[in-house]
């Protein structure tokens, strides 16, 4: 349409034309143009996104301070991951923004949260900016949807990944502040277990009597499973190891407080419970093993 | 590779050094029996403390190693088996049945003394 | 970093040189020296196989650096003549007895993955996989 002022006539040209070539325009170039706006505009967009996080109370464990800079680096991190259509650092990025968190009680729901109302803000500043073209707006959306959600789900994944990390080593550290193996006599050493084994557990767990059998040079173990309240095939297996494991170190290992269940578990899996020593009690195990410890052997011609 | 075997009194160390191949277990068992024979030892100490591994061949070897020592009247004791590569031998169960095992050299002298009190 | 270190297996030397190889790996990739001594044990018993049963095969040991997890791969391959009851051999009946026939059920105690194939007259091809804790 030709118009009296040459501006107008410039800029409807130049959206006409604008429009033909969205038709023509590969995602790259879109993309390409998505990541200059929303340099352009990053101050308000930010800010934008960051009152939004305080109004949704998202983040609450965090200063306001705090949570305009992660903003920043999130921000930025989000539109180079748009631009460069990679997310290798927007990955190694999000586990190092969830080893700060974490820690300050930051939860999924919020991580979660706020990329997704980045994602919600950065649309809608795309609606406005192309409300006037719906081609245009609709190619825009093409390119811009898959790239946001993969954002989103890079950044939870690796938050999660991160959480679980984290959950594994408190497990860890829980499991060996359990299982004390203490010495309580010279040459002898007691490992009490209380509550549920499980295969890790378990294994860690003979690990840790097997070193401790080879520094107190322990000839006898009491293995104590009176606050074991029951064991499953795989668990009781893994006891049988660790008996048969301890007598290759030299130590004679006694296990007491054996219920009837875990002795039968123990049966059903070909235990021979006679060629296994075991003591009811924890007391008459320690008794057994100082017996066993001041053994000793009177040759045949004395006792005759 | 060759192991290097000791006599101490009555008794004969045998020191593993490394890892050792089939035909090194093999040729050590011999050794061991000949020595035996030679020296009219009572009781054997094999030191597996530098041992990195014992798989199926060498328990089986060792068992042989004990059973035929044990036929020319003498004990014999595994000594210094590592914690970690007693953990792999029981899970590939392998337990050392009839074998005598002890902590380390010192405990295993303490053992062959007291075996051999009983043996007339 | 892909590492991949392929030892033929004919002789008992080879099964030392293999499981060396494996404990030097699993140690590199950031096992403890007791996972370290498991791998090697598994090792150890495939390449045995290996000498035992077929004129020459191989194993290959691969470090598996890609996250989340790391861990390492061994693949036992070689041109024998098969298991023909795959399933008598892969029995575990728990029992600390002591099977000294394939030792495949030691094997799977050891590793965290295992996979097998193998026919009468077509060889046998062992992938174990065990990652770090």
């Amino acid at each position: 349409m030709i118009r009296r002022d040459g501006n107008l006539e410039t800029t409807e040209v130049q959206e006409e034309y604008a429009g033909a070539l969205a038709q023509e325009e590969p995602t790259s170039v879109l993309l390409r143009e998505l990541v200059a706006h929303l340099r352009q505009n990053r101050t308000q967009l930010r800010e934008e996104w960051a009152r939004r996080i305080t109004e949704a109370q998202l983040l609450t464990a965090m200063s306001k301070d705090e949570i305009f800079a992660e903003a920043t680096s999130v921000y930025d991190n989000y539109v180079e991951a748009l631009e460069t259509e990679t997310f290798e650092a927007l990955q190694a990025y999000a586990r190092n923004l969830s080893e700060r968190i974490i820690p300050r009680g930051v939860e999924t729901h919020e991580v979660v949260g706020i990329v997704l109302l980045l994602r919600d803000v950065l649309a809608r500043s795309l609606f406005a900016k192309y409300r006037s073209d719906f081609t245009k707006l609709n190619r825009i959306l093409d390119a811009y949807e898959p790239a946001a959600n993969r954002i989103a789900n890079t950044v939870a994944v690796g938050f999660v990944q991160e959480r679980e990390r984290v959950i594994r080593q408190q497990q860890e550290a829980i499991r060996e502040l359990s299982t004390p193996v203490l010495q309580v006599r010279e040459r002898l050493l007691i490992l009490p277990i209380i509550g549920v084994i499980d295969p890790q557990r378990a294994r860690q767990l003979t690990e840790q009597l097997l070193h401790g059998i080879r520094a107190n040079r322990a000839k006898v173990v009491v293995i104590d499973i009176t606050g074991v309240a029951a064991m499953d095939a795989t668990v009781a297996n893994h006891l049988v190891q660790t008996v048969e494991a301890s007598r290759l170190l030299g130590a004679t290992v006694i296990v007491t407080g054996l219920s009837p269940e875990i002795a039968q578990t123990l049966v059903n899996i070909g235990v021979d419970l006679g060629k296994m020593n075991t003591v009811g009690d924890l007391q008459g195990g320690i008794e057994q093993a100082e017996r066993l410890l001041g053994y000793k052997v009177v040759p045949i011609v004395e006792a005759s | 590779m060759e192991v290097p075997i000791l006599k101490q009194g009555d008794f004969l160390i045998a020191t593993i050094q490394a890892a050792l191949t089939d035909a090194d277990l093999l040729h050590l068992r011999t050794a061991l029996l000949q020595q035996v024979v030679r020296s009219r030892s009572r009781g054997v100490i094999v030191d597996v403390t530098a041992l990195d591994l014992m798989d199926s061949f060498a328990s089986r070897t060792v068992q042989e190693i004990v059973h035929m020592i044990r036929l020319r009247g003498a004990e014999t004791v595994i000594v210094g088996i590592q914690p970690e590569v007693a953990f792999a031998m029981v899970q590939l169960g392998l337990t050392l049945e009839n074998v005598a095992t002890a902590l380390d050299l010192e405990e295993g002298l303490a053992y062959l003394n007291q075996k051999s009190k009983t043996i007339s | 970093m892909e590492q991949e270190i392929r030892v033929v297996i004919r002789s008992d030397k080879d099964i030392v040189d293999a499981r060396q190889k494996g404990r030097s790996v699993a140690l590199a990739v950031g096992f403890s020296a007791g996972g370290a001594t498991l791998i090697a044990a598994a090792i150890s018993e495939l390449a045995r196989n290996i000498v035992s049963y077929a004129r020459s095969g191989e194993i290959v040991i691969r470090a598996l650096n890609g996250s989340p997890r790391q861990g390492i791969q061994v693949i036992a391959q070689d041109d024998g003549p098969g298991i023909r009851d795959l399933q008598q051999a892969l029995r575990d009946g728990f029992s600390t007895s002591g099977s000294l026939g394939l030792g495949l059920p030691g094997v799977k105690r050891l590793m965290d993955e295992f996979q097998i194939d193998s026919e009468e007259n077509r060889g046998t091809k062992v992938i174990v996989k065990k990652w770090k804790q």
